[in-house]
């Protein structure tokens, strides 16, 4: 298909700039819009007013500090995993494993939390951090070399990748690291290995959003990150250029996990304290949603993560004060989800004009090689 | 005209059709008469295409009016079209590959039996008569997958006629035939307007015109820019009616000047992707400053053979030697950094990434080198300045350097490729059907290309389907052959027969 968008993040004058901006942004908002708009009328026909419940749902995530940091704490470790499968998205490779990559990271980094004595919070935090997101990376580098040597399909490896992990971690958590006490958890991280928070803001937050800047400009502006893009786009074309191909597939795929094992460092250091089985669930798969509503792109990623954060924090607020049940949340970011990749829906029923050049390329199709 | 006494079974009367930004048809005129063939020339992005998907209702005109049969029609979508009698062949075949010849052409059409089952025993005697009336040949159960690309046309061409097409749309059907199949085509079409089928025949090879048309229309720009007769125009009229001005259809190069010999082969051996030898044992060498055409039908080896040399596909016996460097087990970059351009066989495949900027697709093997970065950072101003001259230096008809390289037409595409490739030092080309579908103008501007690369002293190698591209550039001519070197003639020697029985695998 000819459905896709030139592969460049949008330069030239304001005007093109603004227009280009648009173009990219129009079906994820009207994506919201209508989500929010369906959302109302499940809304009404369960018997409670809409209007309520949003005001509610926003009260709960915006209107004063601590709603805003508790945003920010449900955006940090979606930043992460939104970027992981925009990541591989770039690279041609659907990641679905992003999940498992997050419960091995989120595990390591509580083990060396809590394992690693007598180190400064200069020292160990980071150590923490970046061992959670290298063992991330290392996860997912098995799907990406069996990509790459076998032809194995990553949709296949990853989801099955996914069960592997939470057997590992249950087992780590009931097991080896298990705290002392009934529950399976591992112990809490040592004070010098969590994240601190400022006042009611956490700092991770920072740290994931300065990832995504990191990723936008890896991929746009480096060597590498142009390699990455060719593969994902044209493989043929790619090997053509003398570029190595599996070398390529294999590093997308470990950056990839290492966003998505970094999501789960921070979620133990900065938010949980430690690894408890069942806590990280469903993360890897927002992440999806997160990808697909920023269209890719790694900044997009940001308020498409800080919108699904407020949902999540806002949504007790919502069940508290206008009486309805938190799973309308769910109800509506599936709806976003379904609304982002049905795209031709969207632009069918807000007639914007397609031009054949609006779609992004998610990955390369099942019977190819 | 002589045709004016049949009757006008399909005519187009001032239409046009504009896209944003584009008129890509302007008051057109065209007229097809009974049981004749008319080819529609022009170069790519002339409209030829606008104009046939608007007869086959794929487009609405902006305006203007359809007639067919003296009845003015409102084509709304392609089944509108062959409930008129319209059928088309499009150049991509849109067939099921593991279905029969029979089940393709019942596909969408099925003739079903009481019960609801489809009736395949009806089906395969249609299309045997279907085949048998009109000379086609083609056996109803054979696999789509198993034939040559030359009967998968027919089978397309009976598709259409099962629908009971009297009016044919062929869409450059000879664009992915062998000179004996082109043949074979012709005859069909002439077997086909006997019996009263009419045929629009879309091409922009002159010989073909001149071979088999009995009215020629020619488009440029969105305008009919006139129409004439096989008897009355030449290959050289026609080119200029196509482009607007005087076109050398003959490449104008002088005597050869070869050097040192700068790309040996010994005995390579290659093997296909269903790992079977394509490649049997060849040898041979090219020299600096001058060219080596590599004749032969498509499928002989030749595709295998350029992938062998440029990194893309290993040899499994034999050597080669570029520029004093065994390059036998060298990756495409390593070959790349031996001042080796390569212009690929399949442009949207291999030479370009559509959905990128023209501006990276200038840099796509050079992106790692200065001043387009420091190795790990790219450098985007240098790349957009490297862009904007190869554009203008190679004549690549673009609004920007920003747009992606799929919005250009098919000859663009190629001038992007070969700017991209001489804007590096080159001691060696290998030009892989470097003209394959593309207009005049930018063949005429590619072929000279080439040989200003010859001239400068560049080894060419010359990998082309085109007997007339072999002979008016090369030097020296190898014939391939069932993956063997069936000869190597000077240029002098060789003249389209005898290449025509060594292509043919005779030894003449």
């Amino acid at each position: 298909m000819a459905m896709q968008a030139t592969e460049q993040e949008v330069r030239g004058t304001f005007g093109e700039r603004l227009a280009g901006f648009w173009r990219a942004a129009s079906v994820p908002l009207m994506a919201i819009l209508l989500a929010a708009l369906i959302g109302a009328i499940i809304l009404i026909i369960s018997g409670a007013n809409p209007i309520d419940a949003y005001a509610a749902l926003f009260r709960g995530s915006f209107s004063n500090a601590r709603a805003i940091g508790r945003t920010l704490e449900k955006a940090t470790p979606l930043i992460l995993a939104g970027l992981a499968v925009a990541f591989a998205f770039k690279g041609g490779l659907f990641n679905i494993g992003g999940q498992g990559q997050l419960l091995i990271g989120a595990i390591v980094a509580a083990a060396l939390g809590f394992g690693l004595n007598g180190l400064p919070f200069i020292i160990h935090m980071p150590i923490a951090l970046l061992g959670g997101a290298l063992a991330g990376a290392f996860y997912a580098s098995i799907a990406g070399a069996l990509k790459a040597f076998t032809g194995a399909h990553e949709v296949i490896t990853t989801i099955m990748l996914n069960f592997v992990a939470i057997n590992i971690t249950d087992f780590l958590s009931n097991g080896p690291w298990k705290d002392t006490g009934i529950v399976a958890r591992t112990p809490a991280i040592l004070e010098t290995a969590a994240i601190p928070k400022w006042d009611s803001i956490p700092l991770g937050f920072f740290i994931a959003a300065a990832v995504a800047i990191i990723i936008w400009y890896l991929l746009f502006r480096t060597t590498l990150g142009f390699e990455i893009r060719t593969v994902g786009l044209n493989p043929n074309a790619a090997k053509y250029a003398g570029i190595r191909v599996a070398r390529i597939t294999i590093l997308t795929m470990a950056i990839s996990g290492l966003l998505a094992g970094m999501g789960g460092s921070i979620e133990t250091l900065g938010v949980v304290g430690r690894f408890q089985p069942g806590f990280n669930i469903g993360l890897g798969f927002d992440g999806i949603t997160i990808a697909l509503l920023a269209r890719t792109h790694p900044l997009g990623v940001i308020p498409a993560a800080i919108l699904l954060g407020a949902m999540q924090a806002g949504s007790s607020q919502m069940q508290f004060d206008a009486k309805v049940s938190f799973e309308i949340i769910d109800v509506i970011q599936a709806l976003i989800l379904f609304f982002v990749s049905a795209e031709m829906i969207v632009r069918w029923i807000l007639r914007i004009r397609g031009e054949g050049d609006g779609g992004v390329r998610l990955s390369s199709g099942w019977g190819q090689g | 005209m002589s045709n004016t006494d049949k009757q006008v079974v399909l005519e187009a009367k001032g239409i046009s059709k504009h896209f944003p930004g584009v008129i890509a048809n302007n008051n057109v005129d065209l007229a097809l008469h009974k049981g004749e063939i008319l080819a529609l020339l022009g170069e790519n992005g002339a409209g030829k295409s606008t104009l046939m998907n608007i007869l086959y209702g794929l487009y609405h005109p902006t305006e203007g009016e359809i007639w067919i049969k003296g009845q003015h029609v409102q084509l709304q979508s392609p089944r509108d079209a062959i409930a008129h009698g319209i059928g088309m062949v499009h150049q991509h075949f849109q067939l099921v590959p593991v279905m029969t010849v029979a089940e393709n052409v019942i596909l969408g059409a099925e003739v079903t039996t009481f019960a609801g089952r489809i009736d395949m025993r009806q089906a395969v005697r249609e299309v045997s008569e279907l085949s048998h009336k009109y000379g086609l040949a083609v056996d109803p159960n054979a696999v789509i997958e198993d034939l040559p690309v030359g009967i998968q046309q027919r089978v397309e061409i009976i598709k259409a006629l099962y629908r009971k097409a009297d009016i044919l749309i062929l869409d450059e059907p000879t664009a992915v035939l062998t000179p004996q199949e082109a043949n074979e085509l012709f005859q069909i079409m002439r077997e086909l307007t006997k019996q009263g089928v009419s045929i629009i025949f879309i091409t922009h090879k002159l010989k073909e015109v001149l071979a088999v048309a009995d009215q020629i229309a020619v488009l440029r720009r969105g305008e009919m820019v006139g129409s004439t007769l096989p008897s009355e125009a030449t290959e050289a009229s026609l080119a200029e009616m196509m482009v607007g001005r005087n076109v050398i259809l003959q490449v104008d190069k002088s005597e050869a000047h070869p050097g040192a010999a700068i790309l040996q082969v010994e005995d390579a051996h290659v093997l296909d992707d269903r790992k079977t030898s394509v490649v049997k044992g060849v040898s041979f060498e090219v020299r600096a400053g001058e060219v080596l055409g590599v004749a032969g039908v498509q499928g002989n080896g030749q595709r295998e053979l350029v992938e062998a040399l440029t990194g893309l596909r290993p040899l499994t016996q034999g050597r080669f030697i570029i520029d004093g460097h065994d390059a036998t087990r060298y990756t495409p970059r390593q070959i790349t950094d031996l001042d080796v351009a390569h212009i690929p066989e399949d442009r949207e495949k291999h030479g370009l990434v559509m959905a990128y900027p023209i501006e990276d697709n200038t840099i796509l093997n050079q992106y790692y080198e200065t001043p387009y970065s420091s190795g790990v950072i790219v450098n985007r101003k240098a790349i957009e300045n490297h862009a904007l001259k190869l554009v203008e230096e190679f004549d690549v008809r673009t609004p920007s350097v920003t747009v992606a390289a799929s919005t250009l037409s098919g000859g663009n595409k190629q001038k992007l490729i070969v700017a991209r490739e001489f804007s590096k030092p080159v001691k060696l080309l290998i030009a892989a059907q470097p003209t394959r579908g593309i207009d005049v103008g930018s063949i005429e501007f590619i072929h000279q290309q080439i040989i200003k690369q010859r001239d400068r002293g560049v080894a060419v190698l010359l990998v082309s389907a085109e007997l007339d591209e072999i002979m008016s550039l090369s030097d020296r001519i190898v014939v391939m052959f069932g993956g063997r070197i069936m000869a190597t003639l000077p240029i002098a020697e060789a003249t389209r027969e005898k290449l025509g029985l060594l292509m043919a695998g005779s030894h003449g």
